[in-house]
């Protein structure tokens, strides 16, 4: 078992190499270089002694030792200056963090509070008049795209009905750690959460009601019902336990769709989080923050992959034979 | 006697081909019979029908003058959507967006499902070490954030045009159907007619894409229908971050990215509203169709 865990943990770090030498050279892509932005406009630095200083710093060198460099660099924590805001790409992240983390883990939340249940109904009245609502709410989550539906309920909520804000996190006037800043945060999370959670539920309930339907036929609960198992326990100790597993194991996948769904959600709300400082950076040409960003992602999901890859194993007997 | 054989061959003949009806006369029977999919194909084909044959009577030379004297009309009989901020038609530009987005979204499907289908055919296909070198490239390929990825692209690549906007998207949109494709092809492989063909030395690349493919046909239709939708929705959703289309080109997403600021989300509403409608009935209608090819191509889950 720890041998497995170890096995899969190891096989991370290349794809973690790969990903970084891909990002690497997408960042040598982008026009720019980390003196850029540093002596803008300034006129007694001349082109000469900032090509003298490049020359210093190494910028000239082979693209492997550079790429080395900014591997120690990165693994240490420093991922370079910004070259817009001219401050360390670390500050600039440091608050927007908190902020997304927030939004995904409420999102997945409310994703999993919804979408279990109703899979559940769907799966064990399947054809009812509740299966059938589910099932045409399942299209509709399947088949709008999250930004209209975040547009939408941005509309009707905060504009047209005026229950909840817009814009940012938190009011301005409010101090940390007080009732109304965490109120004040709380209403603020409410529809980026909802917009991003509502569509989501679309994978969960689909593979959950399905899963069900497929079990329901399989001889181990014909068995428990001539056992005389009553039909309620059937479901919650038999058929559940079977079905509801792999859900665990497909958090690696919802990692990757929060993070696309994130950038559309927190650019609508203008909710300050990695997302909207994804494309606030793309705006303003400030690559390094964006090649930071690009690296955070790619990781994130790569380690959310593991994650959901050993979860399963521990959870699955079936796979640990490998 | 003779005439009696014939008659009978005949009959027999158009006996088979009743039972065995194309995969189309499958689909079209399917769709039928499910009276919401049939609506949303008509709906779809109003739509794209107003769309594509706008040239006939929107003048489209009036969509990129600017007239200061126009801005911010509310709709009216002149302009049945009012106008937007460079005075221009916003009911023209949603015929335009629409037929420019469906057709970005369309082409993206096919040269996504070209290459995806191509990819999974091959792994499918050789099997063994070939598979399982072709399978661990897209399995990180798969990794990898697209959506980022895909904005950086755009952002970096010099001389940026539609084409060049479309073939980003499609780099990253095969993944899932080759993914899906080689699956269905490990199974094929395993199957008669495949051994026949490769005893008798049909060469490599007849087999897979004359005699594989035809069976795989069904699931690639489907996925491609599904899937439409989903490019169409990436494509207005590049756009309304600005990433997608080149500027001045008119789009869903153009239209609806001018409610990224409250004014006009507010007061102005015939400039965003309708687009986001529109997109949302369109993948609403796409989809349901879709899910309707897909139950077709499964005897199982046919309704009709």
């Amino acid at each position: 078992m720890l041998k497995f865990i170890l096995r899969r943990t190891l096989l991370m770090i290349p794809q973690i190499i790969l990903v970084s030498i891909i990002v690497f050279m997408l960042a040598k892509m982008m026009p720019g270089d980390a003196l850029t932005g540093a002596f803008q406009g300034n006129p007694d630095v001349s082109q000469e002694k900032i090509e003298q200083l490049r020359e210093k710093l190494g910028l000239n060198d082979p693209w492997y030792q550079q790429y080395g460099r900014w591997l120690a660099n990165a693994v240490q924590g420093d991922l370079g200056q910004s070259y817009v805001h001219k401050q360390p790409v670390t500050h600039l992240l440091a608050g927007k963090v908190e902020n997304t983390l927030l939004l995904s883990f409420f999102t997945l939340v409310v994703v999993y509070i919804i979408a279990i249940p109703l899979g559940i109904i769907a799966g064990r009245w399947t054809d009812t008049w509740a299966d059938k609502i589910i099932v045409t709410y399942n299209y509709f989550a399947f088949a709008t795209p999250t930004f209209v539906f975040a547009l939408l309920m941005m509309y009707f909520f905060s504009f047209v009905l005026g229950w909840l804000p817009y814009g940012s996190s938190v009011d301005i006037k409010l101090e940390v750690g007080t009732w109304d800043y965490f109120v004040s945060r709380a209403k603020h999370l409410v529809l980026p959460v909802l917009s991003g959670a509502l569509i989501g539920t679309y994978t969960t309930i689909q593979y959950l009601r399905n899963d069900i339907i497929d079990q329901k036929l399989k001889d181990y609960v014909k068995t428990a019902r001539a056992k005389g198992v009553p039909e309620r326990k059937v479901y919650t100790r038999h058929i559940l336990r079977n079905s509801l597993l792999p859900i665990a194991a497909f958090l690696g996948l919802e990692i990757t769709l929060l993070i696309s769904g994130s950038i559309f959600i927190e650019s609508i709300f203008s909710y300050p989080g990695l997302g909207f400082l994804f494309i606030q950076s793309i705006q303003t040409r400030d690559f390094s923050v964006v090649t930071a960003l690009v690296l955070i992602s790619s990781t994130a999901v790569i380690v959310g992959t593991m994650l959901s890859d050993i979860i399963l194993s521990i959870v699955d007997p079936r796979i640990r034979i490998e | 006697m003779k005439d009696t054989v014939i008659v009978d061959e005949k009959q027999l003949i158009a006996k088979e081909k009743a039972n065995n009806p194309s995969l189309l006369k499958t689909i079209w029977r399917e769709i039928k019979h499910d009276k919401v999919a049939l609506g949303s194909l008509v709906l779809l084909i109003i739509i794209l029908l107003a769309a594509y044959l706008s040239p006939l009577y929107i003048d489209q030379a009036a969509q990129h003058r600017v007239n200061f004297l126009n801005v911010w009309k509310a709709p009216s009989a002149d302009h049945w959507l009012g106008t937007d901020d460079g005075g221009r038609d916003v009911f023209g530009q949603l015929m335009l967006g629409t037929r420019n987005s469906f057709t970005i979204g369309f082409l993206v499907t096919v040269i996504a499902g070209a290459i995806g289908l191509t990819y999974g055919l091959i792994a499918g296909f050789y099997g063994g070490k070939v598979d399982n070198i072709l399978m661990r490239i897209l399995e990180f390929l798969m990794v990898l954030p697209s959506l980022m990825f895909i904005i950086v692209f755009v952002v970096v690549v010099p001389n940026y045009t539609i084409a060049t906007f479309v073939l980003i998207m499609s780099a990253f949109a095969w993944f899932g159907k080759a993914r899906l494709i080689r699956s269905r092809a490990l199974q094929e492989r395993e199957l008669d007619y495949i051994n026949a063909s490769k005893t008798l030395g049909t060469p490599s690349w007849k087999i897979m894409f004359f005699e594989m493919f035809p069976n795989l046909s069904s699931l690639v239709i489907v996925n491609m229908t599904l899937t439409l939708a989903g490019n169409i929705g990436l494509e207005t959703g590049l756009t309304f971050l600005g990433f997608g289309l080149p500027a001045g080109t008119p789009s869903l997403g153009t239209l609806i990215s001018f409610a990224r600021t409250p004014d006009i989300v507010q007061n102005k509403w015939w400039v965003w509203l309708p687009a986001a409608l529109l997109i949302l009935v369109m993948m609403l209608c796409i989809n349901y169709v879709g899910q309707a090819v897909k139950r077709a191509s499964d005897a199982r889950q046919r309704l009709a």
